[in-house]
């Protein structure tokens, strides 16, 4: 059976190299740049040190992560708070129209994020349409400063990643067993009880992938603050862009890197066993 | 009333999402070139399009590299789709895992990760790079879409084949991918759609010598707003509504 051996043999290893060579070798090379030292010409030295690291917490840059941080972790729950009902109505929503309602969601999900920041713009801006509707309303006599501030950022993070919130968590409640919240409810528990300590729970694994998908672009995309924020408005995307184009320190930006990538890890071993959970839950 | 409230709730998330871009589109025909008021429908600004020989080339460059990375992405996300399914060998839950990581991960992750190893294996930036980026970040998101069909399969057609006398190859040819077919034109119109409006990764690994839209969009935007945008833009989401759409008709197709 050599024609069996040579197909499977082919594409065992074609996927197997291509993800080798381009995935996790360029990932080990980032965490080996950062405990190197830098070098102006040659962007690294293979000298062996922890200063990146150690750079990381210096108070100019330490403040910018901690921003980042916060600005993500609240464009994430946000994203939740607004999701979590909608997909829950979504998946009420008659199966018929329930497929196109769905379509609208993947449409901006797979729209391109640069678009869809820069039609914030028309929105936001000075002479921008939400300033001519709210003055015509009366409810200001001035346009309102919105464009180039930090919270222009945070919305821009909130509207572009709210599909990317939507769409795992209507996957995750799509699948949920109905008749467990109904013994919930036959065995006395009040609404609260059942959402706290058997929806939740089993919702669980949307919840975290949608917030892998929300929180880490949140750290990472960098052209929202350059097109809506103002001059000081950060996100570690920008720091790490900074330090490969502009500072031409690799170790420092491979260190900013190798935290994102940390976070990552974190979550997805959150992600893990939340779903094991999940699992052991269904087979009780 | 209640009711009410949950269709108004549902219906306020849907104007949140598209309230923007309508109105990106709007104003693509608008004739003012810098007030937001409404002076009259005008085609202008998509004939300049057509005339700004800079970013028809972006353009074009684009084509080329979303055509050329959708088509490797899908050959290469297929196979392994397949090769995921079908074979059990020593390494493939964690290839496995290694896909879904890839997709999860950060753009900027992998656009630095892959700067360095480009820049330390001396390949020089440029469309080589570009599409070799394009092809790795494409191909989880074929496998993904490749893997939900074939896991949804009878393997008993697999059996039949292999009883009739199919060997490997041909059961792939013959049997697997035609019935895998709309999974794949899916996946590959995704990879398409996902290369086409790539910044980040792109932003590392090409330089001037090879400019693509996306990153001409960036650089222009930085700049403030131009109508020509606007109407650039407006082409852009158009081409993303009609290849989403195909792509679920394609998916969709096989639950009924």
């Amino acid at each position: 059976m050599t024609e069996k051996s040579f197909f499977r043999r082919s594409a065992i290893g074609i996927v197997f190299f291509w993800i080798t060579l381009f995935v996790l070798i360029p990932n080990l090379l980032v965490i080996i740049c950062s405990f190197l030292e830098r070098d102006p010409a040659h962007f690294i030295r293979f000298v062996f040190s922890t200063e990146s690291y150690r750079n990381l917490f210096a108070a100019v840059f330490f403040r910018i992560f901690l921003n980042s941080f916060k600005n993500a972790f609240i464009a994430t729950l946000v994203c939740l708070l607004l999701s979590y009902p909608f997909a829950i109505l979504l998946c009420r929503v008659r199966p018929s129209l329930r497929r196109y309602l769905l379509v609208l969601i993947i449409i901006p999900f797979w729209t391109s994020s640069l678009i869809r920041t820069y039609a914030l713009v028309i929105l936001l801006k000075g002479n921008g349409i939400l300033n001519s509707l709210l003055m015509g309303a009366g409810l200001i006599r001035e346009p309102l400063q919105i464009l180039y501030s930090d919270f222009a950022v945070f919305c821009g993070l909130v509207y572009t990643l709210l599909p990317f919130m939507i769409l795992p968590l209507y996957g995750n409640i799509e699948k949920l067993d109905i008749r467990m919240v109904e013994a919930a409810f036959d065995l006395g528990a009040s609404r609260m009880q059942t959402f706290f300590r058997i929806i939740l729970p089993l919702t669980m694994p949307g919840i975290i992938a949608g917030s892998i998908l929300v929180f880490l672009p949140a750290l990472g995309l960098f052209y929202i603050p350059d097109i809506l924020g103002g001059a000081k408005s950060m996100l570690i995307g920008n720091f790490i862009r900074d330090q490969f184009l502009t500072a031409r320190d690799w170790p420092f930006g491979a260190a900013a890197s190798v935290i994102l990538t940390a976070v990552m890890g974190f979550m997805l071993l959150a992600y893990y066993y939340s779903l094991k959970r999940f699992n052991a839950k269904l087979m009780e | 009333m209640g009711t009410w409230c949950k269709r108004l709730y549902m219906a306020g998330i849907y104007l949140f999402l598209y309230l923007p871009l309508l109105i990106l589109i709007i104003y693509s025909f608008n004739r003012s070139r810098y007030s937001t008021r409404w002076t009259g429908f005008t085609l202008h600004w998509y004939e300049k399009l057509m005339h700004n020989s800079m970013i028809l080339d972006a353009l074009g460059n684009s084509l080329i590299i979303a055509s050329l990375s959708a088509v490797i992405a899908t050959f290469i996300g297929t196979l392994a789709a397949v090769a995921f399914y079908r074979y059990r060998f020593i390494g493939r839950k964690v290839l496995y895992s290694l896909v879904y990581v890839v997709m999860m991960s950060p753009d900027i992750v992998m656009g630095i990760s892959l700067l360095i190893f480009f820049m330390l294996s001396g390949i020089s930036i440029g469309f080589t790079t570009l599409l070799l980026s394009h092809i790795t970040f494409c191909i989880p998101f074929v496998v993904v879409t490749v893997y939900a069909r074939i896991s949804g399969f009878d393997p008993r057609v697999l059996e039949a084949a292999r009883d009739l006398g199919a060997g490997e190859f041909q059961t792939f040819r013959y049997v697997l991918l035609p019935l895998l077919m709309p999974a794949v034109l899916s996946g590959l119109l995704l990879s398409f759609t996902l290369s086409l409006d790539d910044v980040i990764v792109s932003f590392f690994v090409t330089g001037p010598s090879f400019e693509i839209l996306p990153l001409k969009i960036y650089s222009m935007v930085r700049l403030g707003i131009k109508p020509e945008i606007n109407a650039l833009s407006t082409v852009l989401f158009i081409f993303t509504l009609f290849s989403v759409s195909i792509s679920q008709l394609l998916i969709k197709e096989k639950k009924k």
